[in-house]
């Protein structure tokens, strides 16, 4: 009896280190980040770092700022979630509430499949089809742009939305739906009046996952967005992102400029902590 | 408890296998550095492999990362396709030339343009000549494709064309590959890369009426070049593999294995 008890604490130690590995990966990540990019934050300044307009980081005058990279980051962002919320919302409404169990079946998997897709496989495809895609439909001289940028991360960020927003819209107890029928509401009328609002803060939730899903991607945008560290005026400018800016340079930085990506990196943690925060507070309303 | 006996064992296993690592060290050359080089650098250490049955390795990081690495003691030889820096001499490191590396002017195969002169690529890509009409080429504006801050390629060509931070890109690609795919999708483009990954899908300037051949390189009559440097450390010795390693491949016997991977043997 005895042993049985010492087993099962031995076995309960296991367990708790294992569980403490991964909470050990995100401090040890956390601290490393703010260790490493506090210095050149201070060297620089942050104000300059944080709304200067330039970057030059291997230029005989280095200049570190950052703000075209954030500002190219939320756009992009933005973008990517203005067209790809409508199409995921309403894939997941017709998927949840209309489809035929066997249409069901396929659209679901080739969303599983979407999600399954390597990001070089879409930044490849952005980069032969896409981008002189833009180039030749606008007639600009170049389609790397944050335009092509948008499109991809907003292809990428549909299966986190369309998966989040139907287990939400499944969540809606059926009385509420079959009330709102016995009154004599139609079936498009009840989903959008009655499903859709009861189901509101998961579909919210699914919107902050694909910010978070967009803001975090590297190496399709990298294929398709040209890279110049521009202010992104433009919708065919070229353009570098805050993922961009600390991947594209990172293999061959020294000194000032490797601690400055380390700050963006910084800059990039903060931004994804946000989007972190703002889902469990969605997904914490929606459980109460 | 037969159970939790096999878990036991099990993560011991786990264990042994990371306690095997670290001692391999002692008959292998391991090198790290400029993608540039990967060509070169792997034909040289699989002949190498096979003659001696030392084994190997070539991690391709970037000529910065080679250098890093190199200072750090994580490789035996660092690959870089620039010159050293004097504070990189400084901090103990010495650099042996091992082949010369043309830079190619790349355009789009529909491109009528043939011949551009050194001045005229540095006016292109400093930004002022913008249309391929001013250069005898079509209407068009000219897009500039470059490699990213820190690239041993852009840092060869910027300083060669004396373009140091005065380049308008339109777009800075992260590899040799990538600016090859984007000029050969784009009829306005030009780009530069290394002689040796140039393919068929684009075509090769002459500059100032000298195309990139391996004569021509070694004789310097075509200007846009770079070295191919080993660095090693300076107060350091070489391991004994790594020794024979870095003779073999400055010897002359290496001379053709070199020529055959598309840069010009320096020794």
């Amino acid at each position: 009896m005895k042993k049985n008890q010492l087993m099962e604490k031995v076995i309960h130690g296991i367990f708790l280190v294992l569980g403490l590995i991964t909470v050990g990966c995100v401090l040890l990540i956390t601290i490393y980040l703010v260790i490493s990019g506090i210095p050149a934050i201070r060297e620089i300044g942050l104000v300059d770092f944080l709304f200067g307009k330039q970057w030059a980081s291997t230029a005989t005058e280095p200049k570190y700022g950052i703000l075209p990279f954030i500002l190219t980051s939320i756009y992009g962002t933005a973008g990517a979630i203005v067209i790809g919320v409508p199409v995921g919302f309403m894939t997941a409404v017709y998927l949840s509430k209309m489809a035929s169990p066997k249409v069901k079946s396929v659209i679901q998997s080739a969303v599983s499949l979407l999600a399954g897709i390597p990001s070089v496989v879409y930044g490849l495809v952005g980069m032969l089809v896409l981008v002189p895609g833009i180039r030749k439909i606008f007639n600009v001289p170049d389609g790397a742009s944050l335009l092509a940028a948008i499109i991809v991360l907003a292809i990428m960020i549909l299966p986190s939305i369309i998966k989040m927003s139907i287990t939400a819209l499944d969540a809606v107890p059926k009385e509420y739906e079959d009330a709102s029928l016995a009154l004599g509401a139609t079936p498009i009328e009840t989903y959008f009046r009655v499903s859709v609002p009861a189901a509101k803060s998961g579909i919210a939730a699914a919107v902050v996952l694909g910010v978070g899903r967009a803001i975090g991607e590297a190496m399709a945008v990298m294929m398709v967005a040209g890279n110049v560290p521009n202010m992104p005026d433009s919708l065919f400018q070229s353009v570098r992102f805050l993922t961009t800016a600390v991947s594209s340079e990172m293999a061959y930085s020294s000194g000032l400029q490797r601690q400055a990506l380390f700050s963006i990196a910084l800059v990039l943690f903060m931004f994804i902590m946000l989007t972190g925060a703002t889902l469990n507070f969605f997904l914490k309303r929606e459980r109460e | 408890m037969k159970k939790t006996l096999s878990i036991i064992m099990t993560v011991l296993l786990c264990i042994s296998i990371f306690t095997g690592c670290g001692n391999e060290q002692s008959s292998a050359v391991s090198t790290d550095g400029s993608t540039s080089m990967e060509k070169v650098i792997g034909s040289l250490g699989e002949a190498f492999q096979n003659d001696t049955g030392i084994s190997f390795t070539y991690n391709p990081t970037g000529s910065g990362s080679g250098i890093k690495a190199v200072s750090e003691g994580r490789c035996d030889i660092g690959l870089s396709s620039r010159e050293l820096k004097a504070e990189e001499k400084e901090s103990g490191l010495s650099g042996t030339i091992l082949a010369y590396d043309g830079i190619a002017i790349i355009v789009n195969p529909e491109n009528p343009v043939n011949d551009l002169s050194l001045d005229t690529i540095a006016k292109i890509y400093k930004g002022e000549i913008t249309n391929w009409a001013e250069v005898g080429g079509n209407d068009a504006q000219i897009v500039l494709i470059g490699r990213e801050a820190g690239s041993g390629t852009r840092d060869g060509f910027e300083s060669i064309t004396d373009t140091e931070d005065a380049c308008k890109y339109r777009q800075e690609l992260t590899s040799t590959g990538d600016v090859i795919t984007t000029v050969s999708q784009n009829p306005d483009a030009i780009g530069y890369a290394s002689v040796a990954s140039i393919k068929d899908t684009v075509k090769t300037l002459t500059v100032d009426g000298v195309s990139p051949t391996e004569e021509t390189i070694k004789d310097g009559s075509y200007v846009v070049q770079r070295p191919f440097v080993l660095v090693t450390k300076s107060d350091a010795d070489l391991s004994d593999a790594a020794f024979r390693f870095f003779t073999y491949i400055t010897s002359s016997e290496a001379n053709e294995i070199i020529s055959a991977a598309g840069v010009v043997p320096a020794n």
